[in-house]
């Protein structure tokens, strides 16, 4: 019996799509079997960030209302075998599909994956509570910026309302010397408002950018730092203890006296 | 013949005159000797100045109503004036009343963005009120965790009613009609401060918590609390 983790943020762009994909791959990279589901009907593109639009034919719609099994719908990965994709509809609406109807997909699934990785859409509306139906714990995405700290924010006041683990957190697109020159907020500060643990940090990074254009997850990058990055997510996800980045070389003397007395640094 | 036994008491203080209404008789016939005793006492010139009274009801309730007619009985008599009105009883309502607006609500966990928190009486976070939540209260603010978001004290009206926090980088703050918001440019947060109503002043100020004990010494008395509703 596998688990489904919702991975979603309340603002659009800020890189849910991206996590999915690239937490996926990274889990698929470690010979787990892995379902990606992409909840965003109206707006898929989970499909093309994987570089899978090609092979769709039937979708999550059509599973839910029972015009195909839920494995026809699947599609199988380029790179790996243990990784499968349930794609959203391009031309239906939100509203055909409910919470109840994606909880009994992702049942489902649970039964043959190990773990179940599903896409919220932006919002926190019907999109929203249908992707988090059915999930038994959740990762939240922001980018070091106020308005999407804030919408995480709700987003976690939100979860906390649901039967679920309490959420995880990924600081994306983090931008090391806009942190240093004040101009954008810094991981501390951001875990300090949201109060909830910090799964991983992910620079900005162009090699993301083109993994997503080129349909090829940067997660399957041997050396980029976002690609390490997404790796270690994975790895946490699975129980390992992994330090987090350094963001930068010197870490400071201070920072290690800090540790040293158990404080948070 | 208990027509003998006096219904109404009537003393003088310093401050001006007390009635002692009997607690067992009917209603109407407080009203009727009432009527009566005034009219044989109350004569007395145009420009005497008014004479403040204090009403004590002992075990008898009366609503708004049977109240407003004994003030009209009262102020027919051109000197008087009903300064306030005791009774030793008050209705279950009263009661539930005042013990929501004299409790002190807890509430464990982080409040965040678009969350609210509305209470009676007053309101303990025991955690951070994040930017974009509010916490309202009729009585006392106090957050023990970081005030980022919106707190709203005495929201009933009472201005006596303070915002204390273990660190204060409010958005906005409101106590009862008043509002102050944060500067619009990068304000920093200060430690264990607390804010109220000066009354000189008609604005919200913030101070270290430790002089809200002079601005407001009965802060947590029972009788400031209960006059709250
Ligand atoms: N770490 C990153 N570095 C650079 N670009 C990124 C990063 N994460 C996301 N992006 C880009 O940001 C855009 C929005 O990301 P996406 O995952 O589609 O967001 P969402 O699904 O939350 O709307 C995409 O163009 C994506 O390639
Ligand atoms: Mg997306």
């Amino acid at each position: 019996m596998g688990e489904a983790i919702v991975i979603t943020s309340g603002k659009g762009g800020v890189g849910k799509t991206t996590t999915t994909a690239n937490l996926g791959t990274a889990l698929a990279l470690q010979n787990k079997k892995v379902c990606l589901i992409d909840t965003d009907i109206g707006l898929r593109n989970l499909d093309v960030v994987m570089g899978l639009e090609n092979r769709i034919i039937y979708d999550i719609v059509d599973v839910v209302k029972g015009r195909c099994k839920t494995k026809q719908a699947l599609i199988t990965d380029k790179r790996f075998d243990c990784l499968h994709l349930l794609p959203a509809a391009q031309t239906s609406d939100k509203s055909e599909v409910t919470p109840e109807g994606i909880k009994a997909i992702v049942d489902e699934l649970k039964q043959d994956y190990d773990y179940i990785v599903i896409d919220c859409p932006a919002g926190i509306e019907q999109g929203y509570k249908n992707a988090v139906a059915g999930a038994d714990k959740a990762i939240v995405v922001t980018t070091p910026e106020k308005s999407s700290v804030r919408d995480a924010d709700r987003i976690i006041g939100l979860l906390e309302q649901e039967e679920i683990e309490s959420p995880k957190l990924v600081i994306n697109r983090i931008r090391n010397h806009m942190i240093k020159s004040g101009e954008m907020l810094d991981v501390d500060e951001i875990v300090s408002v949201l109060s909830i643990d910090l799964i991983g940090i992910v620079i900005d990074d162009d090699a993301v950018i083109k993994g997503a254009n080129s349909g090829e997850p940067v997660a399957m990058k041997p050396n980029s730092k976002a690609s390490i990055a997404y790796r270690n997510i994975a790895r946490r996800i699975l129980g390992e203890a992994v330090p987090l980045q350094k963001l930068d070389e010197d870490d400071g003397v201070l920072a290690k006296v800090k540790r040293f007395f158990g404080m948070r640094t | 013949m208990m027509t003998n036994i006096q219904k109404i008491m009537i003393k003088g203080t310093r401050d001006g005159l007390t009635l002692h209404l009997d607690d067992q008789c009917s209603f109407p016939s407080i009203l009727k000797e009432l009527e009566h005793k005034l009219s044989i006492n109350g004569v007395a010139e145009e420009d005497q100045p008014m004479i403040r009274v204090t009403i004590q009801l002992g075990n008898r309730y009366l609503t708004e109503e049977q109240k407003e007619q004994l003030i009209a009985v009262i102020r027919d008599k051109q000197q008087l004036v009903v300064d306030h009105i005791e009774s030793n009883v008050i209705t279950r309502q009263e009661a539930l009343e005042w013990k929501e607006n004299t409790a002190i609500t807890p509430i464990v966990k982080t409040v965040r963005s678009g969350q609210v928190i509305k209470v009676r009486g007053d309101l303990l976070v025991i955690g951070d009120v994040n930017p974009g939540g509010q916490v309202v209260a009729s009585g006392n603010v106090f957050v023990m965790g970081k005030l980022r978001g919106v707190a709203h004290a005495g929201n009933d009206g009472d201005t006596q009613a303070v915002v204390a926090a273990s660190y204060m980088q409010p958005t906005q703050l409101r106590i009862g009609e008043h509002v102050s918001r944060s500067p619009d440019a990068g304000a920093e947060g200060v430690y264990m401060e607390c804010a109220y109503v000066e009354v000189s002043q008609e604005n919200i100020l913030i101070d270290r918590l430790q002089e809200i004990v002079k601005k407001r010494p009965d802060l947590a008395s029972f009788e400031r609390r209960m006059s709250n509703g």
